[in-house]
Order: structure tokens, then sequence, then C-alpha cells
């Protein structure tokens, strides 16, 4: 092989790199445009329709305000209006919130400027972190102990039902301390009786016989996981629907780990009112009426009877309810108002899900002219002053928000009537679909960021970014040369390819994350400066200028693989672990190493190759 | 045109090498002490408690916020100035059976209700539970260890057991200099700080990597000189290239540490010694520690077949 052809790339390679710049130019283009304050309209449920009509409606509305907007679109189900100064938005938002209902989801957006080709060819840009754009971050625990409890509760009620109706005698029946359910008697005939019952009836339990006057009852473990996986969906729903009501644009729901929930919500600057919303957490529960007591005699006297509980209803008055439960509101999918259609009062429509409505068939089917009380419990925090210090203690708050007559057998779709008012109902059903909960949750990690901050964050990330890629530019060049030049123009090439890279991907772009950028600048250019470093030693060694360009590129391959793997190795292994924030770091290393890879190799060789490659050099200035 | 050379560099680095390990261990028992007795100034991501960034339209005095916190019933809250004295920071540590959740929404409306405080708009709010900061300190310290072993792995595999074994030696030391800093003097150790230490292990290994390619590379070239010339060679050979790529990592953390903002702050410092003491660390621990484990030109020999491809 002659000297001359050695440094020179067949026409198809430099087409290769055109194309993967080409790539990433496009992908990294839509970048570039700013962001035009939007309000986003969408359904509040699913059957409402955001089409054609609406759009009329909306800039009808808005023309009658006399507030100019840039643009209509209407796409994926949603309407977004956009404007040119945040203040025409933010009035827009409001008198839209008020004269389009609760029937739809009006929200602040931001929208990308993009022209319409780009956003034709779905590009999109990168994907702001929270840190960035402003916003709330929560991490939400689900009380798992107290689901379990629940169901255990509702156990104890099962197996007081079946021994009584089989006449076995037991002293007690109650959740053990330590998890499971105790039920104990006065001999071990009895007992032994049980065992065989309980065996037959709930085969589901885990029967403990070793002392001889109790018997222990446990849930197995797939049921455990089941009631806590649907614990933790349907705190997910209710969660969705919460966020729906606080009218956010792209909002992030979703399960992390088993029982943890993330919501993301970006944009929203009122977070007290989010924390409001989202964490007043609430439980229904259906209970039977005592009747058979006086709730008069029970709550003067302070004797309550044992299987019974007294409560209170809205306006304060005392209730008794057994302590059975028939049902609880995480059985229910839906409750809505409207109007009974054969006596046109108002009433509510309850709709529940299979399981429930076969429990509740169950439950009420003997009941039919009984009473029913329906429980809301509330789980609070209250912020006291003790001794100075302030102190906030949990508590709930229940009560009875409805108590009406079986009047059926209540199965799938049942309605309560008997409401004084429409108000009364909407109220009830708003109250029955915020309990439609399964257990509590608690928010146990919380970030904010305001918008203010968050705008600061990006101008000093890009404008950190920017001088770091010109102090490392003027390095390279000062100790390289023309071949400084080339690494520096595939620095620029790498930033190019991580952007479009975290555009296509939709990737959360953080704060660390540009601090990821930054130091894959530092250690993109180790690639260039161990070929040229090499290079300089083949010329030194005697080698001729395109002989040591060669060498020096064949050479410090391999280096650079081990190199940039095992720092890759590290970035994967913070991405396994990272959250949030964090995660956006290893995202921006990884990519960037990966990228930095094809750049300071391939980018580099190319452009030395055509500016150097086939010509006959004297000396090389590197 | 400004340059500097080291071509002709024949410097006996590993002379010095039993002094070197010799120091290294001084400055790591300092550092571990430190962790001992002093412990880290960990941050909110993993004790847990509540922080409050808010930023005032006027210059503020910290003790006037302070008075104000403490009539609000928040005694226990730590104020201080954050990159402006109109920026505050405050932070309050984790309470029992407090649900947090409104803690930095009372604060705010304490600060604003106090004279002089119309304007106080919040920056930033974080609540981390006790039981998510016991978990990240657990999951770090998972994803460290991770990465320790996956890189020696990678490294047992394309070179030599007791070169990955200088490798890690010389990462772990790294790292334990680098926290021990931030114990030493008390600096801030939050989950950006834990993502830095991640990238010195990568970075540290990086450059350390270069040196071991270029001992494995003059173990099979040359067929003269002793082991300790051969190392002492090679890291000659690799001086220019490891400080070029030291000083161009450096100058883009700096760049971060003063135009970053206050929250990369800590990262900055992390990154900065991490990048110091990984240069000297690949100079010294790594083959130093190899040598002493006793490693031969053998251990580095190509096996039979690759040996038609070296290069004369």
């Amino acid at each position: 092989m002659s000297t001359y052809t050695l440094n020179q790339y067949p026409w198809w390679k430099y087409l290769l790199i055109g194309l993967v710049m080409l790539w990433g130019f496009i992908f990294a283009l839509p970048n570039l445009f700013g962001e035009d304050p939007a309000v986003q309209i969408s359904g509040a449920r699913e059957h409402i329709a955001i089409d054609a009509s609406l759009q009329d409606r909306v800039a009808g509305l808005l023309s009658a305000e006399n507030l100019p907007h840039k643009q209509l679109e209407l796409e994926d189900g949603r309407l977004l209006i956009r404007f040119t100064d945040p203040e025409e938005q933010l009035k827009a938002a409001d008198i839209l919130k008020d004269r389009l209902g609760r029937d739809y989801i009006v929200a602040l957006n931001l929208a990308s400027s993009e022209p319409g080709f780009l956003r034709a060819l779905r590009l999109s840009p990168m994907y702001l972190g929270l840190d960035l754009r402003g916003g709330v971050h929560f991490l939400m625990q689900v009380d798992m102990d107290a689901t379990v409890k629940q169901v255990e509760e509702s156990y104890v009620e099962e197996i007081r039902t079946q021994l009584r109706s089989e006449k076995i005698l037991y002293s007690s029946v109650g959740r053990a301390a330590s998890g499971g359910i105790l039920v104990e008697f006065k001999n071990t005939a009895e007992r032994d009786k049980a065992v065989e019952v309980l065996r037959k009836n709930l085969r589901n339990l885990q029967q403990d016989k070793s002392s001889p006057l109790s018997l222990k009852l446990t849930l197995d473990e797939p049921e455990i996981r089941e009631k806590r996986d649907f614990a933790l969906q349907q705190n997910i729903t209710t969660l969705r629907n919460r966020v729906n009501e606080l009218g956010v644009a792209e909002p992030i729901i979703q399960q992390q780990g088993s029982e943890r929930i993330v919501v993301q919500l970006p944009g929203v600057q009122d977070t007290a009112r989010a924390k409001e919303i989202l964490g007043a957490t609430a439980t229904l529960e259906f209970r039977l009426a005592d009747e058979e007591n006086d709730w008069y005699q029970a709550a003067s006297t302070n004797r309550i009877p044992l299987s019974s509980r007294l409560y209170k209803d809205r306006e304060g008055r005392p209730v008794l309810l057994q302590k059975r439960v028939m049902l609880t509101g995480d059985s229910i999918i839906d409750a809505a108002s409207g109007l009974d259609q054969q006596s046109g009062s108002p009433a509510v429509f309850v709709t529940l899900d299979g399981k429930g409505a076969k429990r509740f068939e169950d439950a009420t089917k003997d009941n039919v002219g009984k009473r029913m009380g329906v429980v809301f419990i509330e789980n609070k925090t209250e912020t006291k002053r003790v001794d100075g210090e302030l102190k906030k203690t949990a508590y709930t708050v229940e009560e009875v928000i409805n108590v009406a007559t079986i009047r059926d057998r209540l199965s799938r779709r049942f309605q309560i009537t008997g409401l004084d008012s429409t108000r009364e109902a909407r109220d009830l059903a708003l109250l029955l679909r915020a309990g439609a909960l399964a257990s509590p949750i608690e928010i146990i990690e919380e970030r904010t960021v305001g918008p203010s901050a968050g705008k600061e964050n990006i101008a000093q990330g890009f404008r950190a970014a920017m001088i770091a890629l010109v102090v490392i530019a003027a390095f390279m060049i000062g100790r390289y040369k023309w071949f400084g030049g080339i690494a520096t123009a595939a620095l620029a090439a790498n930033v190019v390819l991580i952007v479009a890279a975290l555009s296509m991907l939709q990737a959360t772009l953080t704060l660390p994350g540009i601090a990821g950028i930054v130091l894959t600048m530092g250690m993109a250019v180790d690639a260039n400066v161990l070929i040229y470093e090499r290079v300089r030693e083949e010329l030194r060694n005697g080698n001729t200028p395109q002989a040591a360009i060669h060498a020096g590129f064949d050479r410090a391959f391999d280096t650079i693989i081990d190199s940039n793997l095992t720092t890759l190795i590290a970035a994967i292994m913070l991405f396994g672990f990272g959250t949030g924030p964090i995660k956006g770091f290893a995202v921006t290393l990884s990519i960037g190493i990966l990228t930095s890879m094809f750049t300071a190799v391939t980018g580099s060789r190319a452009l030395v190759n055509f500016f150097y490659g086939g010509r006959k050099l004297q000396t090389l200035s590197v | 045109m400004w340059r500097f050379d080291f071509y002709n560099t024949n410097i006996d680095f590993l002379r010095w090498g039993k002094l070197a390990i010799g120091w290294s261990i001084l400055v790591l028992l300092i550092a571990i002490a430190s962790l001992v007795f002093q412990g880290m100034n960990l941050g909110l991501d993993f004790t847990g408690g509540t922080v409050i960034e808010v930023q005032y339209p006027e210059p503020v005095d910290i003790p006037k916020v302070r008075n104000t916190l403490r009539q609000a019933g928040f005694g226990d809250a730590q104020t201080q100035h954050f990159g402006t004295s109109r920026d505050v920071l405050i932070r309050i540590p984790p309470r029992d059976e407090a649900n947090a959740a409104t803690l930095s929404n009372d604060v705010l409306h304490a600060l604003q209700g106090a004279e002089g405080g119309a304007g106080v708009t919040m920056a930033r709010a974080e609540f981390v539970g006790p039981q998510v900061g016991a978990e990240l300190v657990e999951q770090g310290a998972l994803a460290a260890l991770g990465a320790l072993i996956g890189i020696l792995i990678y490294v047992m595999f394309r070179f030599e057991w007791r070169l990955a074994v200088g490798t890690i030696a010389a990462t772990v030391h790294d790292v334990i200099f680098t926290v021990g800093w931030f114990s030493l003097f008390h600096i801030e150790f939050d989950l950006t700080v834990l993502a830095a230490v991640l990238a010195v292990i990568g970075y540290s290994v990086n450059d350390t990597v270069v040196v071991l390619d270029r001992i494995r590379e003059n173990f099979r070239k040359r067929r003269k000189g002793s082991i300790l010339e051969i190392m002492n060679r090679s890291i000659n050979e690799t001086l220019s290239r490891t400080i070029m790529t030291s000083l161009a990592t450096l100058l883009s953390v700096i760049v971060l540490y003063f135009l970053g903002g206050a929250v990369m702050r800590g990262f900055s410092v992390a990154m900065i010694v991490g990048i110091l003491v990984g240069t000297y660390s690949s100079i010294y621990i790594a083959s130093a520690s190899a040598l002493y484990l006793g490693i031969s030109r053998e251990d580095l020999l190509p096996r039979a077949k690759e040996t038609a491809d070296e290069r004369p």
C-alpha cells in the first residue's frame, strides 16, 4: 500500500457520516425554536368530544373577550390555543375554564413554536425535566399495611358469621397484633370443628393450629400481592382523575416499585392547592345500620354494642352502624348524579366492578328493607402548636354521608335516592368518587421548582455548556493547531448528536443532564488527544506524516474503546440506580460517550482524510 | 502559540512508587478517620427533611429571616444565603410524625407575611421522607459497588488480574479520597455529588486503562528492559495525553463550577477533586500496585495466535 492512498476514505464513508450528521441536524432542529404560551383543552371524560365545533366555540369566546390568539390547533383529541403573550394566556385560561365548565380540562402549556413541517414529521424538542421547566414532583407511598388490615377486618366478620351459623362456640375473633386473624375457643373440640368449617369455606386462609385453644389464620401470599397491586392501581386511577381536576398539560402519573406512585406536574405553581387536592385521601365503607339497638341510648350512655360503632352524619347527628363492612369504596367504578326516571327526584347512580357487585349482592339480598349507611373516611393532617413548636399530626375523619333503605337486592348498578336536592346529589356523587380509593397514601418526597428558577437553570446550563465548548476549543486549537480545529468540529458535532438523540428518545433533560453534556465534552476530546499524541509519537519515531496519521488513528483505537467502555459501565450503573435528575445525568453521559466514539474517531478521521489524505506532506503540524 | 511537551521526559515515576503508596495510605487513613469520626455532611436527599429556597426582591439579612421563622414555629430551621444576598436557603430537619407535605407552603406563607416579605417567591422546595433517604444511601452504595465490580470484570477480561486489581485499587483510592474530601471540609454531600463520584469512578478507570494499554503494548514490543523500566517508559509516553485529557476535562468542570449555578457546585467540586486525584492515581497507584503484586512479562505476552499480528 502506498502512503498516498493511506488516509483516504471511500465515498460511501463520507456519505454515511454525512447522513448521520444530517439526521442529527434534523432531529436537533426543533430545539432552536422557542415556546409559545398556550392553553390546552381536553375532555374531562372519555365521551367528551374535542372537535371542530368546540374549536369554533372557543374561537368565539376568545374574540368576544378581545383576546387575540396566534393559532388554534386540533390534534390528538386536544385543542391547543397559542398566544404571543403569557398575560393573554392566563386571562384566556381563566375565561375558558369558567365558560366551558367541568366537562373540559383547561390547562396551561408551553407549546414548541417549531414550524409546521417539523411538527408534521413528528419531531419535537428535548423533553425538559421539572428542574428546568418548573413544576412539582411527588413521590407517594400507598399504605399497604392499611390495605391488608382492611382485608383482614372483612375476614374477621366473615369468620364470625360462619362460626355463628355453624353454632361453634368461640370466645373471640379479631385481628392479631402481629398480623393475621386470631380466633380463640373455650376448648379444643370446638376449635377442631372450626378448623374444618373454615377450611371448607375459606380455603384461601392459611391455618396455624399450634396452640390448642386458638386458631390463627393468615392471608396467603398471592392474595396479599393481589390486594396490594389492586390498591396501587386504584390509587393511580384516582390520582389521575384528581390531576385532571388540577388542569395540568402533561402530567405523569406512574407506578414506581411495588407500593409507590410518582406524580409529576409540570408548570404547576400553586403547590399548596396541588397537595390539597392530591393529598386529601379518602375511603368509603358501606355498612348496615344497627337497627336492633337504639342510637340515642348508645350515644347518651356511651354504651355501644360490641358489633356496632357510633358515627356522626354530616349534620353531626349520631348514627349507629354495624362494624361489618359490606363494601368498600375501591369497588366503585363510577358515581354520577342525576334524576331518578320514575320520580324525577335527585339521585346518585353508582356502578360497581364485578367483584364488588357480587359481594354487594350477597350482602344485600338478605337485608332488603333494612337501612344502610355510607361512611366517608378522610385522612387529613393537622398542624398544631405544641410547646411553641408546630407539630403535624395525621388523623382520620369518619362521617356518614348517606343512610338509605335497601329497596332491592343491589348489584352492579344501583341508585341512591331520597336526597333533598340536586346539589346534595352532586356532592354525594363527588364524595363517592373521591372515596373510591383503596387505601391511604402519603407524600414521601416532594420536589418543587418555581418556573423562574427553572428558566434560570436552563440559562445557566446553556451558558456553561457554550463556554465550556469555547474553552475546550481554544485549548485544543492551542495545542494541536489545525488538528485541534478538527477536534473542535467533532466536538460540536457530538453536541448536535447528543441533542438529536435526546430529542428522538424524548429522554428527560435535567440540570445534572446538562452537567453530563459538559462533562462529556471534556471527556470526548480524550479520544482526539489519544490519537494526536500518538500521531506525534509516530512522527518523532521518524514516520512519514501520512504513515503517522494512519498509525495514530489505528493504534489509539483499542485504547479509546477500552477507556470509553469502562466509563460506560459506570454510567449504566448510575442509570440503573438513579432517580429523576440523576437518571438525566446518566442518560446524557451514556449517550455522550456513544456519540463521542463516533464523532471523535470516525468523524475526525473523515475530516483529517479529507484535508490531508492523498496529499504529499512534508511536515505535519500537530 | 503556546505549547508544552513531555516527549522526552524520562521521569522515574516508580522510584517513588513505595513512597506514593505510603503517602496514599496515609491520606486514605486520614480520609477514613474523618469519615468515621466526623462523618458526612449528608444532604437532604439522604437525611430526609425539607429544603426551601426562596428569593427576595431586595437583599435580605439572614438574622431577620431566622427571627421570622422562629416566630412561626420553625425554630429548628437552618438559614443561609444561597448564591446571592437575595436568595435564602432554609433547611428544616425531618420531623416525627409530620406529613411535611405542606411544610414548604407554611414556611413561604410565614415569610410572605413578615415585614418586607411581600415579594418573596419560592424558587425550589424539596421534601424527602426519612424512608426515601435511607434507601438512597443503600442504592448509592450498591451502584458504586456495581460499577466497581463491572469494571473489575472488564479489566480482568481485557488485561490481567494484577492490572485489574491495580485499577480497582486506584479507583477505590480516588473514591475514598473524594468522599473523604467532602467529609473533611464538611461540604454537603447530596445526590448530584453521588452522581459525580460515580462519574469519577468512570473517569479514573478511563485514565488508568490508557496507561495499562501502553504498558501491555510495550511489554509485547520491547524485548529488553526490566518490568520497572517498561512501566516507567509507558507512563512517560502517555504522560502528555494524561495531562492533556485531565486539563480538558478539568476546564469543562471548572466552567461548570463557576457558571452552572449553585445547585451544580457540589457536583463540580467532586469532579475537580476526582479528576486531580484520578490523574495522580493512574500514574502511581495502578502501576505500582500491579508491580508489587508481582506482575511479570509473561503475564502480558500475547497468546501464540496473536503474535503473528504484532508489528515489528
